[in-house]
């Protein structure tokens, strides 16, 4: 048995006694979810706060709407529920993939859309119990000051586990936060930091109410996910792909791949293309500069080899198929 | 200083019931000890297996990472309010789908979810639904086969079997 360590239980009934709460408990405390991430880490010891704040009764930050030229899709909306959503697999299709594919079904009827955002970063070196880390001297993540990924690394590079990421920022969707000093909106983009101690840009006492998506005519967009058993497995790899299209041509072309490091990479290539590349939408180009652009780190399962040629395959899916969606 | 208990009442296979629960407990753990509801397995107690499965609200979720006391008010079934008669026990056992038998009730309780939800599940849909339960044995295809035969609402290759004789019922030996 993986015992919890000790800690109070909180269950505010509206966000603004949820950040309320927040303010008043402090550092000491985290927010629960879904409690998939959470409690796992929690049993190995890699958390472990003081007070729990379980958002379980924030009906109001569940379900999925349409506001105008936006979905709005509540942080505590389950997985199972953005995965099964006809708003969102019309107008944020990647989203709907990417939700579909996190974890096995049980962990997506309990997940959430604003917990798989917030997912703490994974590494081989961390995702272990306490005794194992001990073994090895612990790591730059948690409670060492080494890193095993990379020699005399000194930021940690423990990578984006989370599906929904990628498709987050290739969609241009925007986070909103709530927060002490009212709501705040970033783009997803600006939302995941390049650090794999703390990858989001989610602030002490903020708390992730919802996630905004564009509803565009013409667009379309496809995720696509690298992890060695069909369910369970966290990503080795995803890229998501969004292609916006007018009068029967691309105008517009996002890359996204993650499950490299901390934060998700957009394809710069993707970005570079002119009006007469998007035309012609050279696939295998595109893949080839994604091979050269991205470099797998051995900090997540699975041979980095095999990642990185994966780069180009999994891209080359994706392009392909949201081509032919188009 | 010792986690206060809470008191947490909630619906476990048809019987309201009031228990005493530390905040640190999971569902799994107030099952399993505090009610000794033991047919709920604990595997790997992180939730990569599957085996803690229990319906909450109707729904197949892991016990293991469950906090008990987010579960006040709400309904719980586990394998134990399945009976010999339920035609999923009954398929699982006709088809052979049991193995060492770990991942048996979390199986069943994911299975059972499925068939609430459709009728006549296809192969591929079962596939899908028992995704996240581990069978160690790897003894899937009988169970997959199981829950079809459920569905349907028949008894595989038993079908033109008589039922087995019920267990005799036992006596205390006579002085």
């Amino acid at each position: 048995m993986l015992p919890l360590p000790e800690f109070t239980v909180h269950t505010p009934a509206s966000v603004d006694e949820a950040v309320a709460l927040l303010a008043k408990l402090g550092p000491g405390a985290m927010l629960l979810a879904g409690g998939t991430d959470l409690l796992p880490n929690m049993k190995q010891g890699l958390h472990a706060p003081a007070h729990v704040v379980s958002l379980q009764r924030l009906g109001a930050l569940r379900g999925v709407r349409r506001e105008g030229d936006a979905l709005v899709i509540g942080a505590m909306t389950t997985l199972d529920a953005v995965a099964g959503s006809a708003e969102a697999k019309t107008h944020a299709a990647a989203l709907a993939e990417a939700a579909a594919v996190v974890g096995g079904p049980q962990h997506r009827r309990m997940g959430t859309l604003g917990g798989n955002l917030c997912l703490d970063t994974r590494c081989r070196y961390y995702n272990q119990t306490a005794f194992w880390r001990g073994a090895l001297g612990y790591c730059l993540k948690k409670d060492g000051d080494t890193c095993h990924v990379v020699e005399g690394g000194r930021k940690c590079v423990a990578a984006a586990s989370n599906d929904t990421a990628a498709a987050a920022i290739a969609l241009e969707a925007t986070v909103v936060l709530t927060g002490p000093a009212g709501i705040r909106r970033l783009p997803a983009a600006d939302f995941f930091v390049a650090d794999g101690a703390r990858n989001t840009a989610r602030r002490e006492g903020e708390l992730l109410t919802a996630l905004e998506v564009p509803v565009r005519a013409g667009r379309v967009s496809v995720y696509e996910k690298l992890r060695r058993r069909g369910a369970i497995d966290f990503p080795l790899l995803s890229v998501a792909v969004r292609l916006d299209r007018e009068d029967g041509s691309a105008r517009a072309l996002d890359v996204v791949i993650s499950a490299l490091a901390a934060k998700p990479r957009r394809l710069a290539a993707a970005q570079k293309l002119g009006a007469a590349d998007l035309a012609t939408l050279p696939i295998d180009t595109l893949a080839d500069a994604a091979l050269r652009e991205c470099n797998p780190l051995p900090n997540i399962e699975g041979d980095v080899v095999w990642r990185k040629q994966m780069v180009r395959v999994l891209v080359k899916r994706a392009l392909g198929r949201a081509t032919s969606l188009a | 200083m010792p986690e206060a208990l809470v008191t947490l009442s909630l619906r476990v296979n048809g019987d309201d019931v009031r228990v005493a629960v530390r905040p640190s407990q999971t569902l799994l753990e107030v099952l399993r000890v505090g009610l000794e509801l033991t047919g709920t397995k604990q595997g790997c107690d992180k939730g990569d297996c599957g085996a803690c499965t229990v319906l909450l609200d109707g729904e197949p979720v892991l016990a293991c990472l469950t906090l008990a006391v987010t579960c006040e008010g709400r309904v719980v079934q586990t394998v134990e309010s399945l009976t010999r008669e339920d035609p999923l026990v009954d398929a699982f056992d006709c088809h052979g789908a049991g193995q060492c038998g770990f991942c048996t009730p979390g199986m069943l309780m994911t299975a059972k979810g499925l068939l609430a939800k459709h009728g006549r599940p296809s192969r591929e849909t079962i596939k899908q639904a028992i995704s996240g339960n581990l069978c160690r044995c790897t003894g899937y295809g009988p169970i997959v086969e199981a829950i079809a035969a459920a569905g349907e609402g028949r008894r595989g290759k038993k079908d033109e079997e008589p039922l087995p004789a019920p267990l005799p019922s036992w006596e205390a030996p006579k002085p």
